[in-house]
C-alpha cells in the first residue's frame, strides 16, 4: 500500500509516456482510492491485476459493456495485454469520466473528475477483503444463491443488508474476486434502493436490469453459460416476474420456491390453464417456455426434469418446478442433473398446503363437505402412500381449497389411479352406484354350474327370503347374480322340461325337495318378475346373501357402497353372517339334491339300456 | 450388457448411437448399419399387421464370431439395435427383451417432451443414464 501512492504518480507518468505524452494528475484521494482498488484487484506479489477481477470491478461501475471495452482499449491494457498499475489507473480515470458523462477519451482524463463510483465498494468493509483466495466453485453457488434470493426480494432498507451479509461473509470471507463480485451486485441492489433512486414497488426492473447484466458476464466467467445472450430478454421477462416482496425465505437454497414465486407461478399457470387441477398440455407449455428465450436443449432438459410422470403435460407442481428451473437458469444457475428435492411434485404439493392455507381451515372446510371427514382423512393418509396417488390426493385437496365442493366431482373424475375404494368420495357416487346398480357387471359364475334348473331355483327362493331379511341394511350394492340366473334357467328350461316329468314320475321320490322343486318351478315365472320388480323398486336393495361374497370378489360397483355402508358396517357384518349361514344350508340342500338326481339319472340310464337291448333283440326280426 | 446400442429412425438414419468407448466405435457403427438390412427383411416378412408385442422384438438378427446383434422395431418403425458381446453367454433372450423394453419406455418418455422434435438426435440425459446403465454392466 505504501508503494501505492508513491508508485501511483510514477506509474501515471509512465502511463502517460505510454499513451503519448499525457500527464495523468492524480489527486490525493484519487491516488488513495486507485491504489486501494488496484491492490484489491491485484494482490501485492503480482505485478498486474487479474483480468477477471478487474473486469468485475469495471462492471460494478455500471457502465455499458462497450464503454468498458473502449476504456480497456484506451488505457492500453489491450495493447500490453495486462492491467498494469498504469493501465489500471488510466482505466479508473476513464471510468470516472464516463460516469460523469464525459466521452471516453484520453483527453477527458485531464479534467477534474470525481472518484469513479463502484457502488459496491461503498458498502464493503475492509474486513471482507483481506488476502485473496482462490475461487471455489461451490462458494460461487452459495453467494449466487443469496444473489438470486435478493433479486427476488426487494430490499428497501439498508439494514437489510446486514442480515444478509453475515450469511455471506463466513462463506466467502477470503475475498476471492468472484465473491467480491457477488457482493457487488448485491450491495449494488441495496445501494441503489438506499440511494432512493427507485421506489420500492415502482421499478424493480432497473435493479434487476443491472443485476442480470452483471449476472450474464459473471456466469460467462464461470462456466460459459449461454445465459449471456439471454440476459437482455431476460430482463424484460424477469421484470414481469418479480412482483411482490416477501421478507421470509426458508434458506439460501436456490431450488426452494418462495411464497411470492409460488404465487406468481400459480398466476401464470392460471393464465395458461384456468383449472388449477388440470394439466397444461405440452404444446402450450412449450410455447410459454420458449418465450423465455432459453435454448431449446436446455428447455428440453428442464422439461425432462420437471415432468416427473412423463405424460407430456404439466400439472401445477410440475409447472412450478419447470418455471422455477427456467428462472434459475436465466439467473445463471447450472441446471441440476436430477430434480432437486424441493422441486418434486409431492414436496411442492405439501408445501403449498402448509403455508398458504391453515390446516384448521382445511379441516373445517373438509368437514363441511358431505361424505364424512373421517373417510377423507383416512383416504388422504391412505392415498399418500401411493406415489402418484399422493400427488393426486393433494391436488384434490388443493383443488377443493381453491374451488367449491362442486369441484369434487371434476376432481374425482381425475382420480383414476387412486384405489377404487376411495372413489366413493365424490358426491355423485351414490347416483353413480344407483345407475350402476341397474347394469351389474359380470356376476359370479354360479349359474354356470351344471346343476339342474331346480337348484338354481332353490337359490332364487333363498335369495328372496334373504332379500326380505336384509333389505333394510343395504344401500346401493349391485344385484350381481340376478340377471344371468333367469337367463340360464331359461336356456336350461327346454332341456330340463323333459327331465322334470321324469323326475316327478319316480314315486320313490318322496322328498321334500320335489314338492319344493315343483312349487319352485311353478313359482319361478312369478318369482322372476317379482325379482325384477324388487330390483326395480329397491334400486339395488335386493342383494342378499350373494352380495357380501360378491363384494369381496367384484371390484368397482361393489365397493361403491362403502361410503354409506361404512356407517352400517356392523349391520352388514350381521347380514353377511346370516347370508353365509343360509348359503351353507343352501349348499347342503343342493348337494343332497345333486346326489339324488344323479341316482335318478343312473336309474333312468339303466331303464334306457334295458329298453334299447329289447329293441335290438326285436329289430333283427323286423329288418329281416 | 450391451456393447453398442443404437436408435435408428424410420428413414434409417441414426437418432442415437452409443458404444462402449474402449472398442473401435466405427466398427460398431458399421455393424449397426449392416444390421438394418436384416431388420428390414424381418419387418417385410412379417406382413402388414404389426400390432402384436411379440413382433416388436425381432430377436437375434445375426451372430458373428465376436458378437451378436439383436433388433427391435417399434410401431412407428423406429428401430433399436443392440450389439452384444458373444462372450456373455449368460445373456438370455428374456434379458434382451427386457432391455429393449426399457429402451422403448425411455424412448416414449423422450417423445413426451414437447421440446423434442421427432427426427432430431436424442440428447436427453435421462436416456443417456438409462443406456449407460445397460452398458455399464459389461464391466
Amino acid at each position: 500500500m505504501e508503494q501505492g501512492p508513491a508508485g501511483g504518480p510514477a506509474a501515471a507518468t509512465t502511463a502517460a509516456a505510454g499513451t503519448g505524452g499525457l500527464l495523468l494528475p492524480l489527486s490525493e484521494s484519487e491516488q488513495q482510492r486507485y491504489s486501494e482498488l488496484f491492490s484489491r484487484c491485484c494482490p501485492p506479489p503480482e505485478v498486474a491485476a487479474g483480468g477477471s477481477s478487474v473486469g468485475e470491478l469495471f462492471r460494478a461501475s455500471q457502465l455499458p459493456p462497450d464503454t468498458l471495452h473502449q476504456i480497456t482499449e484506451l488505457c492500453g491494457a489491450k495493447r500490453v495485454g495486462y492491467f498494469g498499475p498504469a493501465q489500471f489507473y488510466i482505466a479508473l480515470k476513464l471510468i470516472a469520466a464516463a460516469q460523469s458523462g464525459f466521452p471516453v477519451r484520453i483527453e477527458s482524463i485531464k479534467n477534474e473528475l470525481p472518484l469513479p463510483r463502484f457502488m459496491a465498494l461503498k458498502n464493503d468493509s475492509e474486513a471482507r477483503y483481506g488476502t485473496p483466495a482462490e475461487l471455489h466453485g461451490v462458494k460461487f453457488q452459495v453467494p449466487h444463491a443469496t444473489l438470486e434470493k435478493n433479486s427476488y426480494k426487494r430490499t428497501d432498507e439498508g439494514d437489510k443488508q446486514e442480515p444478509k451479509s453475515p450469511p455471506m461473509s463466513p462463506i466467502c470471507s477470503p475475498p476471492a474476486s468472484p465473491s467480491t463480485y457477488q457482493r457487488i451486485p448485491l450491495s449494488y441492489g441495496y445501494g441503489k434502493s438506499r440511494s432512493g433512486l427507485e421506489q420500492q414497488h415502482g421499478a424493480p426492473y432497473e435493479v434487476r436490469h443491472s443485476t442480470h447484466q452483471q449476472d450474464g458476464p459473471s456466469s460467462g466467467n464461470y462456466g460459459a453459460k449461454p445465459a449471456l445472450t439471454c440476459s437482455t430478454p431476460n430482463r424484460s421477462l424477469s421484470a414481469e416476474r418479480e412482483q411482490q416482496d416477501s421478507s421470509t425465505h426458508y434458506s439460501d437454497d436456490p431450488w426452494r420456491i418462495t411464497e411470492e414465486q409460488r404465487d406468481y407461478y400459480i398466476n401464470q399457470f392460471r393464465s395458461l390453464q384456468p383449472d388449477l387441477n388440470s394439466f397444461v398440455s405440452g404444446s402450450v407449455a412449450k410455447n410459454f417456455f420458449t418465450k423465455s428465450k432459453l435454448p431449446i436443449p436446455e428447455l428440453s432438459h428442464i422439461w425432462e426434469l420437471s415432468d416427473v410422470d412423463c405424460d407430456g403435460a404439466l400439472t401445477l407442481p410440475e409447472f412450478c418446478a419447470a418455471f422455477h428451473l427456467v428462472v434459475a437458469r436465466k439467473n445463471g444457475y447450472q441446471l441440476p442433473e436430477t430434480l432437486p428435492e424441493t422441486l418434486l411434485p409431492q414436496y411442492l404439493q405439501a408445501a403449498s398446503l402448509k403455508p398458504t392455507r391453515d390446516c384448521a381451515l382445511f379441516d373445517s372446510y373438509s368437514e363441511s363437505l358431505p361424505g364424512g371427514q373421517q373417510t377423507r382423512d383416512f383416504s388422504r393418509s391412505e392415498v399418500r402412500r401411493h406415489e402418484k396417488g399422493s400427488y393426486l390426493a393433494e391436488c384434490r385437496a388443493v383443488g377443493q381449497l381453491h374451488s367449491d365442493c362442486g369441484m369434487a366431482v371434476k376432481v374425482s373424475t381425475a382420480l383414476k389411479t387412486i384405489p377404487k375404494e376411495f372413489q366413493s368420495y365424490s358426491s355423485t357416487s351414490i347416483e353413480d352406484a344407483m345407475k350402476k346398480g341397474e347394469e351389474p357387471p359380470t356376476p359370479p359364475p354360479r349359474p354356470q354350474k351344471s346343476h339342474s334348473r331346480a337348484s338354481s331355483l332353490d337359490l332364487n327362493k333363498i335369495f328372496q327370503q334373504n332379500t326380505q331379511a336384509v333389505r333394510s341394511g343395504w344401500l346401493p350394492p349391485p344385484p350381481p347374480a340376478l340377471p344371468p340366473r333367469p337367463s340360464v334357467s331359461q336356456t336350461e328350461q327346454p332341456s330340463e322340461v323333459e327331465l322334470h316329468p321324469q323326475m316327478n314320475r319316480p314315486p320313490a321320490q318322496a322328498e321334500e325337495n320335489i314338492p319344493a322343486k315343483k312349487e319352485v318351478v311353478l313359482a319361478q315365472p312369478p318369482s322372476k318378475p317379482t325379482r325384477r320388480k324388487l330390483r326395480a323398486e329397491a334400486q339395488g336393495l335386493e342383494t342378499p346373501e350373494l352380495s357380501p361374497t360378491i363384494n369381496v370378489t367384484s371390484s368397482t360397483p361393489a365397493v361403491k357402497p362403502h361410503l354409506p355402508v361404512q356407517k352400517q358396517s356392523s349391520k352388514q357384518k350381521r347380514a353377511i353372517q346370516t347370508a353365509i349361514r343360509k348359503n351353507k344350508e343352501a349348499n347342503a340342500v343342493l348337494a343332497r339334491l345333486n346326489s339324488e338326481l344323479q341316482q335318478q339319472l343312473k336309474e333312468v340310464h339303466k331303464e334306457r339300456i334295458a329298453l334299447e337291448t329289447q329293441l335290438e333283440q326285436l329289430r333283427p326280426v323286423t329288418v329281416l | 450388457m450391451a456393447v453398442c446400442i443404437a436408435v435408428i429412425a424410420k428413414e434409417n438414419y441414426p437418432l442415437y448411437i452409443r458404444s462402449v468407448p474402449t472398442e473401435n466405435e466405427l466398427k460398431f457403427h458399421y455393424t449397426v448399419h449392416t444390421s438394418l438390412d436384416v431388420v428390414d427383411e424381418k419387418i417385410s416378412a412379417m406382413g402388414k399387421a404389426l400390432v402384436d408385442q411379440r413382433e416388436l422384438y425381432l430377436g437375434l438378427l445375426y451372430p458373428t464370431e465376436d458378437y451378436k446383434v439383436y433388433g427391435y422395431v417399434t410401431n412407428s418403425r423406429v428401430k433399436f439395435v443392440m450389439v452384444v458381446d458373444s462372450s456373455n453367454t449368460a445373456l438370455r433372450d428374456n434379458e434382451i427383451r427386457s432391455m429393449f423394453r426399457k429402451l422403448h419406455n425411455s424412448y416414449t418418455d423422450i417423445m413426451c417432451n414437447p421440446f423434442y422434435n421427432p427426427g432430431d438426435r436424442i440428447h436427453s440425459r435421462a436416456f443417456d443414464n438409462m443406456v449407460n446403465s445397460m452398458m455399464m454392466q459389461v464391466c
